[in-house]
């Protein structure tokens, strides 16, 4: 049965992209264990309002575990020690009285920190933009049943598809590679027929922007698959590699 | 240059090089494991492995292979780390499914290569490199490269030593191979979510035979010793 | 002396009786004055087209005006919001030639909140052959709708609903298929055919990266200008050489560095969703916000049936007073699970108590209470139906948690029929969500669900074409009132919102800009946006001043309560009263109370959230002054004085059979009603019947 506990929180706080960062710890007393970590950083955030602090910023919105929006590091783990959700899903009844819980923000050269907990994940949205689309206008397309597509290639593509572009995989890897955000697209679009016409030029041209805004060497150590909030398999590395040699090897 | 600039180019590299030299390691394994059944073969062997023109190809192209493995290394390393960004993490959590050896792949890489120079230094420049240059080193005979072999590893208190050194260098050799082995295969697309595991199991055996007939060859000359010391 | 007192007495009685009289009859007079004085908005004035109901919009598109692409190129169009209607009109936009300027308030556009609808979206494709159509999908959601949505419309809406399918296919998006490679289907509430599409349970999130990845293409190329991080503050209105005021431009706050900044655009498209988090507690995302409803209702744009607000019956029940929000279990769990509350007092006072749980109690002693008040459509009936009668089990005491507010939703059955993998298959990440919240597994004991605000059918009056009563500024998706009428059915969220951001507004729009091709691109230096920035400084300067004691969210929360008991899911013209005054109360306080720290040319998230709050409050007066208009029960508005002996929605075709547009007036005025009769003109209207 969930319990009230008491708490300290050791909290990233940086006051801008380019200020010295370093921790600072509050403790809070009588939480209770049903309540959403986000809950508590909220009940933390109106202690600080009503001491005139300023209150920890951090990305938030849809608190479903869906959006991508939230983006927290807790107790060496990005969304926290609970598998396959994002931080708003976590829960405190994952923490015991007395504990000390530590908090920081997403750490990779292409998320820079904004302020406290938030950082610019920009750089996903720009890998998208290069090519994480099919390019077909509206209107003046074929009827949805015109192609059929076998139920496990469309269901791995679902699952594929699955990823909310949170930036955990860059964050838990230890390179601060991007290839598992990068993969699922891709593999999402090349396993449909509606995508693999241009799958050739979206792995080559996604990879590309990828290595431009400076993410890291994918080395398969799997901690993106691990820490994956909607648990996005490794697999799709692999059909991205297969995806992008094969692209480069036709030219 | 695509095996250059872009990030699974460098992979495509590093995977290529890798099982290139994987290959390597199991045919030398096997010509080393001559030496526990019968001397003769091993001498055979090495005679024909001595001096000759396709040898020192070979020779030439495996040192090419190390080089371009190492360097690459060193710089996907130098890349990664700085795709980290200057703040690491005051806390990390050990996350599941995450083998060690993945992590540590340049330092057990490393530890392998350090072992290399000795090992080039026993073998390969008092054989080979002794046969070609004519230099007189006085340990090797070429005509009987398992007296040598035997006299290396066997000879009290410095043959144990080199024993645990090689055992150390070959258990590095083995978790390296046991992520790089199944980590290349998934580089060069060879891999899907049915075959995810079994390709890890691949990698698994495929290292196990790779440092296996190495192992068998040190265990078996430090039984010999232990037994010439007793 | 005893006569005396009689006489006194009689005195007093008349006295009172002729007060009364005098006061009724006052107030006849008054409501007759008023019901001819109030103007009306005719099918003319919504630029309805003429003819019959299934060639309306073909009529409509062969003699639209159009732009030319070289004109196109010339032409500015702002898009504020980037959820399915938003991402959609802005890379149909710029596909076809159009600059856009994008907005959203996230870090990223594929964050807006579309993307948590879960179950799937309706089209007429009639693929599982049950006799479904374009006619039936219309009816479905008229009737659906509680007649209180505007034919011509919805009939479009049902129209483009089948090519919405197809975009989506042609995007990628991988919705669910059968083993021969087709699409496959669910069925919804409301309706009696299987034509709900979808994509395991996030129908929403596929199709909102879908729409994503279009707008993500533009902007690559550079034909959309994407503004992440930006939150709209106001419209700029600049009046054209004839003195007829058009929208030209937006003002917005960079949420990053606090500075205020200002955009033209020939035209405005707002796509900002709905109000719902009004009441705090939502199924609403946290940024999700009415302001710029409220903007554009501050410069004219009428705001049109505030009152509809959905109810949504399947959402895991409240926990806690900390609590910051509540979360939707798909409508789609209806399709397999059966909602049911113990027929025995006793056996819901020990579920409360926690002494037992669900699956103790014996088939025999479950009350499935939809199924035995509507045999026709069992637990699949409308979200509105299915709401009110779980609020009346639990005000009845047969609540199941420990704060008696909530029912059962139970899988044994679908288990026991299909397997648990093949429910796991279906359902596996709402189980798996539902398990992570309420730490209890639902594969062994039944779900708990309770109502929660989800959906606001009401908001911004649109005409045909989409445009507001400004000129230049359209309102898209959830944002406009346009085809849900009083309750919106399952699955037609994500309907409406591609239909008009892919299909309906890049037609509508050149019709408008067809006559905006001489007019150049504005400097942001001219007055009208000088003084939109000045208005919004002091606003906010006067915020960052009050320097009271209570935290935004504080005073939020107590609006929220207001909102739930006083014009939530049960109102009375007594309750609503009531809502009114308290609301003024909450309106002072949070003017001369409220704190907010830091500063406001910085990244300050509760400046963000007090300007947000602000509008709250005058939201939710307005729901309520539009609750205490409509007589009648509809849809998602229920009004307890009106209801039939079996406690069903009584509507008052007769009297409120018309759209309630509110124009602004001024601060602290009363807004004026303007009405758009809703005349039927080619279906009938019928008593919502889901019984047989």
């Amino acid at each position: 049965m969930d319990q009230y506990i008491d708490i300290k929180v050791r909290v990233w706080r940086q006051a801008g992209p380019k200020a010295q960062g370093y921790f600072e710890t509050y403790e809070l007393k009588h939480i209770f264990q049903g309540a959403s970590f986000l809950e508590m950083i909220d009940i933390l955030n109106e202690q600080l309002i009503s001491e005139h602090k300023d209150p920890i910023a951090f990305d938030h919105d849809c608190r479903e575990g869906i959006c991508g929006m939230c983006s927290m590091y807790v107790n060496g783990h990005p969304h926290g020690p609970d598998s396959a959700i994002t931080t708003c899903q976590l829960h405190m009844r994952k923490f015991h009285d007395g504990e000390t819980i530590t908090v920081e923000p997403w750490r990779s050269r292409a998320f820079p920190v904004i302020k406290d907990l938030m950082v610019d994940r920009q750089a996903y949205d720009k890998i998208m933009q290069a090519g994480g689309f099919v390019s077909v206008n509206t209107g003046g397309v074929p009827d949805a049943n015109a192609i059929a597509i076998p139920k496990p290639v469309a269901d791995e593509a679902m699952d594929a598809a699955s990823c909310i572009g949170c930036g955990a995989c860059a964050a838990a890897c230890k390179n601060g590679s991007a290839m598992l955000f990068v993969s699922a697209k891709v593999s999402q679009l090349a396993l449909l027929p509606q995508g693999k016409v241009e799958a050739a030029r979206r792995a080559k041209a996604m990879v590309a922007k990828m290595d431009e805004l400076g993410f890291g060497n994918c080395t398969n150590t799997g901690a993106c698959d691990a820490e994956c909030p909607k648990s996005v398999s490794l697999a799709n590395i692999a059909r991205l590699n297969r995806e992008f040699l094969c692209a480069k090897f036709s030219d | 240059m695509w095996l250059k600039d872009s990030s699974i180019g460098r992979k495509f590299v590093m995977s290529l090089t890798g099982l290139a030299l994987v290959l390597f390691l199991l045919f030398h394994g096997c010509m080393n494991l001559a030496v526990v059944f019968s001397e003769d073969a091993y001498n055979m062997i090495c005679h024909l492995l001595g001096a000759n023109w396709y040898a020192l190809i070979g020779t030439l192209g495996l040192a090419f292979l190390v080089l371009v493995h190492f360097s690459y290394a060193l710089i996907l390393t130098i890349q990664n780390r700085a795709a980290r960004g200057n703040d690491r993490y005051a806390v990390t959590g050990k996350k599941d499914g995450v083998e060690w050896e993945s992590e540590n792949m340049l330092v057990l890489g490393a530890i392998v290569i350090g072992f290399l120079v000795l090992h080039l230094y026993n073998f390969w420049f008092k054989m080979q490199f002794a046969e070609i240059s004519g230099l007189e080193t006085g340990a090797f005979d070429p005509q009987n490269g398992a007296a040598y072999v035997k006299a290396l590893f066997t000879t009290p208190v410095s043959g144990q030593i080199y024993c645990v050194l090689y055992l150390i260098w070959l258990c590095a050799l083995w978790f390296h191979l046991n992520h790089g082995v199944w980590s290349a295969l998934h580089t060069l697309g060879w891999n899907n979510l049915i075959w995810m595991k079994r390709i890890k199991v691949i990698g698994c055996v495929v290292a196990t035979l790779a440092v296996l007939p190495f192992a068998v060859v040190v265990l078996y000359y430090l039984g010999v010793g232990i037994g010439m010391l007793c | 002396m005893a006569k005396k007192e009689i006489l006194d007495a009689a005195k007093q009685v008349v006295e009172a009786v002729a007060e009364k009289v005098v006061e009724k009859v006052a107030e006849k007079v008054e409501a007759t004055v008023k019901e001819a004085t109030t103007p009306i908005i005719t099918p003319e004035m919504a630029k309805i087209p003429a003819g019959p109901l299934e060639k309306k919009w073909t009529n409509y598109k062969d003699h639209q005006k159009l732009v030319n692409p070289a004109n196109k190129r010339r032409l500015d169009v702002i898009v504020v919001g980037t959820g399915l209607a938003g991402a959609s009109a802005a890379a149909t936009l710029a596909e076809l030639g159009f600059n856009v300027l994008n907005f959203c308030i996230q870090d990223s556009p594929r964050r807006a909140h579309s993307i948590a609808a879960q179950g799937g979206i309706n089209a007429a494709k009639n693929y599982q052959n049950d006799g479904d159509s374009v006619y039936r999908l219309y009816y479905d959601t008229i009737k659906g709708g509680d007649y209180r949505a505007r034919e011509a419309n919805v009939y479009r809406l049902a129209e483009v609903s089948n090519n919405i399918i197809d975009q989506c296919v042609a995007q990628g998006v991988p919705f669910a298929r059968e083993y021969g490679g087709l699409l496959d289907n669910r069925s919804f509430g409301g309706a009696q055919v299987s034509r709900t599409f979808y994509a395991k349970g996030q129908t929403g999130q596929q199709l909102l990266l879908g729409a994503y990845s279009a707008l993500s293409r533009q902007i690559g190329k550079g034909k959309v200008k994407m503004y992440t991080r930006y939150e709209m503050l106001d419209i700029v209105i600049i009046k054209d050489e004839n003195g007829e005021p058009r929208a030209r431009g937006i003002i917005a706050r960079n949420l990053v560095t606090g500075r205020i900044e200002r955009f033209f655009g020939h035209a405005v498209v707002v796509g900002t969703g709905g109000y719902g988090n009004t009441f705090f507690l939502s199924t609403n995302a946290m940024a999700s916000n009415g302001s710029a409803a409220m903007q554009m209702y501050r410069h004219g744009a009428y705001f049109a049936n505030p009152c509809f607000a959905q109810i949504h019956p399947t959402c895991i029940p409240k926990h806690g007073d900390f609590q910051s929000k509540l979360t939707l279990m798909s409508e789609s769990l209806r399709n397999d699970g059966r909602i049911w509350v113990p027929k025995k007092l006793e056996d819901a006072k020990r579920l409360q108590a926690g002494e037992i749980k669900g699956r103790d109690i014996p088939e025999e002693d479950r009350d499935y209470y939809l199924e035995r008040r509507y045999p026709a459509f069992g637990n699949l009936v409308p979200r509105d139906v299915a709401s009110r009668a779980a609020k009346e089990r639990c005000d009845k005491g047969y609540g199941v948690n420990n704060t008696g507010l909530a029912v059962f939703l139970d899988f044994s059955d679908a288990i026991q029929r299909l397997g648990k993998d093949v429910v796991a298959q279906k359902y596996g990440n709402l189980f798996q969500m539902y398990e992570k919240i309420v730490d209890e597994n639902p594969y062994e004991n039944p779900m708990m669900i309770f109502p929660a605000i989800h959906y606001t059918m009401g908001g911004i009056w649109v005409d045909y074409e989409l445009q507001t009563s400004v000129k230049g500024l359209f309102c898209i998706g959830e944002a406009n009132f346009s085809d849900h009428g009083a309750n919106r059915l399952g699955a037609s969220a994500l309907m409406q919102g591609l239909a008009d951001g892919y299909f309906v507004l890049p037609y509508t729009i050149q019709n408008y800009l067809s006559d905006q091709i001489g007019v150049p691109r504005m400097s942001t230096d001219l007055p009208e946006f000088a003084e939109a920035e000045k208005a919004i400084m002091d606003k906010i300067d006067r915020l960052m001043k009050i320097q009271g004691k209570r935290s935004v969210d504080s005073i939020h929360k107590e609006l929220g309560l207001i909102m739930w008991d006083f014009v939530g899911m049960g109102r009375t013209a007594e309750s609503l009263k009531t809502a009114i005054k308290k609301i003024d109360e909450i309106k002072k306080e949070f003017w001369t109370n409220v704190y907010i720290p830091g500063e406001a040319g910085t990244l300050n998230n509760e400046l963000e959230k007090a300007l947000r709050l602000a509008d709250f409050i005058e939201i939710g007066r307005l729901m309520a002054v539009d609750a205490l208009n409509r007589e009648e029960s509809c849809g998602g508005h229920f009004r307890e004085e009106y209801q039939t002996e079996e406690g069903e929605a009584l509507r008052q075709d007769d009297k409120f059979s018309y759209v309630a547009c509110w124009k602004y007036m001024g601060e602290d005025k009363e807004p004026m009603l303007i009405k758009e009769p809703l005349d039927y003109e080619f279906t009938e209207r019928k008593t919502r019947n889901y019984k047989a």
